[in-house]
């Protein structure tokens, strides 16, 4: 090798700051392409080229990091895995009800995956199983090819209502996961401070719940979950309670803060617009019982911002063929509420 | 302004009309040997005040139903909230001890006094007892209340930011249930004060309930008032120390809409 490794590196630091994977991963994947890169670069060289442009081919050929990182990302376990997964309920009448139904689904480490489906077809409980919250009747969830034994510390959940502490401003609130998790007050305040201002919250950190407005209390909400740094991160219908204008702020204030972390989300929502304009992948579920109707992949351009990503040629192309599928389910959905009315 | 301009009008209005009534003696529209009258209770207290009552000193008196109706309420408090948190908690205890619960509480515990007079003796304790017993109920089931009727969204939410089963207790569930339990001290207190105060009725050497007894069987109405004025205050002052404390407590709660004034 010559003097002209800069290249070389640049070209791993951006495939590197895209890797969604923990240390010891990352730099397995590092070393192995730095080795594939350096021997390509020779190889050129040795038939005369000049070094640098010899290094700038052998990452061309490489690819672009974005694309590989989620290479990388699909040929190792999914950080997500539901298997045959059935979760049936006992209702008051005494009766079962059966929520999901051999659901599959399984998301990739980094990938931001959307579920999408008509109301009442077990899209909470798809998270409260992976969560650990609630066993499964049938079937496996596995996080990191690990069955689920109960929560565990590697995620994130955001709720549909408000679930910050009534009883603690925001800047306990925000600390909260640090300090049930052994980290001593002052460490935990600093840890909250910056996450207060990473969600727009600078100046209200003595403020209770009550004194914020909806999506104040969101940004809290977001905080405190993230703060514990999730590598998976649930997220059921977050923004469904907002207005229009403060809902596309936040989708986009979600997009920045979650392509810092790289972590693997799984987003349920009943809009579908929201679900495009967020994820890497679209999962229909069906009227419940519930199971997957279908996947779909959106390979729209990131970075994204919500509110203009909608124009996007593509969007209405992927928005069509994933509502010709949703559309059924919704009807479906529409129809059985109506017999329980009537 | 107003309202304690019109507050002040109610009391001399009420007052005045009861002396003015009273001031005929046995011939007038009310007669003072049964129902008393302003005056005769202010020089009544004022007697108290100089040269004590019966039972000894006017404060000694105070003091010891005070002490009574504090003890009473400490413990009371304290054995409900425990109880009242672990039967909550514990789906088994809850169900177990249910009926006989339910069966104390039907019960009119007063009654109880005397069998405390009989055990325990003349002294404070058997008051204490008695004001236990009744503080007891009250807090156990709003501490019970509140412990189940916990958001679970809160305690999943506790449980997934990393909240083992006793991070769950202190962070979540009796935050929670505080408010129940500090809506309930407002009236226990009261209770408290009744115990103590029944069960020198009952029997006593000093306390404002003995001294109520006596003024009673002397057929003097004016010392029955004058010590029912002595109790209110002490209630009242109670009930503001209370408030306080629970405003110090639970800050984080929203002012309830019918606090705020249009202007």
């Amino acid at each position: 090798m010559t003097a002209t490794t800069q290249i070389l590196r640049d070209y791993l630091e951006r495939l590197e700051s895209e890797l969604p994977f923990g240390k010891k991963e990352k730099r397995e994947i590092l070393l192995e392409a730095e080795d594939h890169l350096i021997e390509d670069a020779q190889r050129d060289e040795a038939s005369g080229m000049d070094a640098s442009e010899a290094e700038r081919r052998a990452t061309r050929r490489f690819g672009e990091p974005q694309a590989l990182a989620r290479r990388f990302a699909e040929e190792r376990a999914p950080a997500i895995e539901l298997r045959g997964v059935t979760k049936r309920f006992l209702t008051p009448a005494g009766t079962a009800y059966t929520a999901l139904r051999d659901l599959d689904l399984s998301v990739h480490v980094g990938e931001f995956c959307a579920v999408v489906g008509p109301t009442g077809c077990g899209k909470s409980t798809t998270l409260a199983l992976i969560s650990g919250l609630e066993p499964p009747s049938e079937g496996e969830v596995l996080l990191d090819g690990e069955p689920v034994t109960g929560v565990s510390r590697a995620v994130g959940y955001v709720f549909q209502v408000d679930a910050v502490f009534p009883w603690k401003n925001v800047l306990d609130n925000v600390a909260t996961g640090p300090r049930l998790r052994g980290v001593d007050r002052a460490q935990a305040n600093r840890l909250a401070q910056d996450w207060i201002g990473r969600v727009g919250l600078t100046g209200f950190e003595r403020y209770y719940p009550h004194q914020l407005s909806g999506g104040m209390r969101k940004r809290a909400a977001l905080a405190q979950t993230l703060i514990n740094e999730p590598r998976i991160l649930l997220m059921d219908e977050p923004f469904s309670a907002l207005d229009v204008q403060t809902r596309t702020l936040m989708e986009n204030e979600l997009l920045q803060l979650w392509s810092a972390t790289k972590s693997s989300v799984v987003f349920v929502t009943h809009d579908l617009e929201e679900a495009i304009a967020l994820a890497d992948r679209v999962v229909v579920i069906t009227a419940g019982p519930g199971t997957v109707k279908g996947t779909y992949r959106v390979d729209l351009p990131r970075p994204r911002n919500v509110s203009e990503i909608r124009f996007h040629p593509e969007f209405a192309l992927i928005y069509q063929e994933i509502w010709n599928d949703l559309r059924d389910e919704v009807l479906v959905s529409y129809e059985r509420s109506k017999r329980i009315v009537s | 302004m107003l309202v304690n301009g019109l507050r002040v009008g109610v009391a001399v209005l009420v007052l005045g009309l009861w002396e003015l009534g009273t001031s005929q003696g046995e011939a007038g529209l009310i007669d003072p040997f049964f129902y008393g009258r302003p005056s005769g209770i202010a020089s009544q207290l004022w007697t108290w005040i100089q040269n004590g009552t019966a039972q000894g000193p006017l404060w000694l008196q105070v003091a010891t139903t005070l002490e009574e109706a504090a003890l009473g309420f400490l413990i009371g408090v304290g054995l409900g909230i425990v109880f009242g948190a672990a039967l909550g908690r514990i789906r088994l205890l809850a169900d177990v001890f249910a009926p006989y619960i339910k069966a104390l509480n039907a019960m009119p515990r007063v009654v109880l006094g005397s069998i405390f007079i009989i055990t325990i003796g003349y002294g404070i304790w058997s008051k204490v007892a008695l004001a236990v017993v009744l503080v007891f109920f009250v807090v156990f089931f709003n501490a019970f209340q509140g412990v189940r009727e916990v958001d679970r969204v809160l305690l999943n939410n506790a449980r997934i930011l990393g909240a083992s089963e006793r991070q769950l207790t202190t962070h979540v569930i009796f935050p929670s249930a505080l408010s129940w339990i500090l809506a309930s001290l407002h009236t226990s207190f009261g209770f408290a004060l009744v115990g103590a105060v029944v069960g020198e009725y009952l029997g006593a050497i000093h306390g404002i309930g003995i001294v109520i007894a006596t003024a009673q069987s002397t057929f003097n109405p004016n010392g029955v008032f004058a010590a029912m004025l002595i109790l209110a205050l002490v209630a009242v002052t109670a009930e503001f120390a209370m408030t306080w404390l629970e405003n110090r407590l639970i800050k984080w709660r929203p002012n309830s809409f019918t606090d705020i004034q249009h202007i």
